[in-house]
């Protein structure tokens, strides 16, 4: 799957994550941002990483600023951004 | 009942600790435009991953006529929501409609046909013109909603504490509900710092025949729960009367009295009812 533009997704608040992908050609590159690094610094960028290898893509620029995001939320909130960065509307539900 | 607005993780993670009935996730009028896709992919992973137990997981969607209701029916079929809550209902067409899609989706999801739960608010003078027929157009249909902050705008009136304004559309809501043998369920009380006006509103719509009450607010369902829970006295006078009936059945009769009032069966049945809603408030 190819970025085809930035695009953003979630907010600063709270329990969610703002999400930024890029173009990027140095495999998945993220750069976290979190209240709770230390703590679940590791969780977050695996669970980054393994949502955008699930949807195919391998090379793209990531910065992640966390305020406390359960997994779901931060699956959903990449999914979104990766979502608009590619320009479309199609999703396969359930896979 | 307790609405959750789609788009906001916080609430989504936490919102079945306050034991409401039901949650309501709301991809609808609580998220603007520009972040349908984003509440549709919160909503679809935060059903998929976290457990709420047994509180039923209800789905506001976008009306199909919008580019987003399709999408968000398919999704929330295949996340495991349990009943689909079609807004702005305003006539049987538009919940046959949810019901073929709910079909496919079913289908392309690998549900049994007929899983998928549906709800209809009617948000309109002619969703109520309408309302019989709507709550008979489709056997997903467990319930009727109003949603009254549309339904008095399109009556180019407002809210008032009364609820004057609401009183016939409640009403047929009810006589439709119960035509149909199906749920009915009254809308939200915006102001969620009027406690005393909150209460009086549950009251008058449980007194017109209302099976609950949907809040924006955790505080809003400990008096709904209460309001709604039988007394010790209700129960213990509805306990006696399926008593004294199930003797009168065993001696062979139909009619008898209780502290020399008639017991019939529409006094049978009230008493029925009042047991049933002990037993679900977990109060015998």
């Amino acid at each position: 799957m190819e970025i085809k533009k930035a695009s953003t997704a979630g907010t600063l608040e709270s329990s969610d994550i703002m999400i930024l992908l890029d173009r990027g050609d140095n495999g998945i590159d993220i750069e976290l941002k979190s209240s709770v690094l230390y703590q679940f610094g590791d969780q977050i960028r695996t669970v980054i990483e393994q949502t955008l290898l699930e949807a195919g893509v391998h090379n793209v620029k990531v910065i992640a600023t966390d305020r406390g995001a359960l997994d779901c939320t931060i699956k959903a909130r990449v999914l979104t951004a990766l979502h608009r960065a590619v320009e479309t509307t199609d999703y396969k539900w359930g896979v | 009942m307790m609405f959750v607005p789609g788009n906001n993780p916080g609430l989504m993670a936490d919102a079945h600790i306050y034991g409401p009935d039901a949650l309501m996730f709301d991809l609808e009028d609580s998220v603007k435009l520009s972040e349908k896709d984003s509440a549709r992919f919160l909503v679809y992973q935060a059903l998929k991953t976290i457990d709420y137990g047994d509180i039923e997981k209800v789905v506001r969607v976008n009306p199909l006529n919008t580019p987003y209701g399709k999408a968000d029916i398919e999704a929330m079929v295949f996340a495991g929501a349990d009943i689909i809550r079609l807004p702005k209902s305003e006539t049987a067409q538009d919940v046959i409609e949810v019901d073929e899609w709910i079909t496919e989706c079913e289908k392309k999801a690998g549900l049994e046909q007929g899983s998928v739960g549906m709800m209809a608010a009617i948000e309109s003078g002619l969703g109520i013109l309408n309302v019989l027929s709507i709550a008979q157009a489709s056997p997903r249909l467990i319930g009727i909603a109003i949603g009254a902050e549309d339904f008095v705008t399109d009556l180019k009136t407002t809210r008032s504490p009364g609820g004057s304004e609401l009183f016939t559309a409640r009403s047929m809501l009810v006589f439709a509900a119960r035509a149909a043998g199906i749920a009915v369920l009254d809308t939200v009380f915006a102001d969620v710092n009027d406690d005393e006006g909150f209460r009086r509103e549950v009251e008058t719509i449980k007194q017109l025949g209302f099976d609950g009450k949907s809040v924006i607010n955790p505080r809003q369902i400990a008096p709904v729960v209460e309001i709604f829970t039988p007394t010790a006295k209700e129960i213990e006078h509805a306990e006696r009367v399926v008593e004294a009936i199930k003797e009168a059945e065993e001696k062979g009769l139909g009619v008898i009295s209780l502290n020399g009032k008639m017991i019939d069966k529409p006094v049978v049945d009230r008493a029925q009812r009042v047991l049933k809603m002990a037993i679900a408030a977990g109060v015998i």
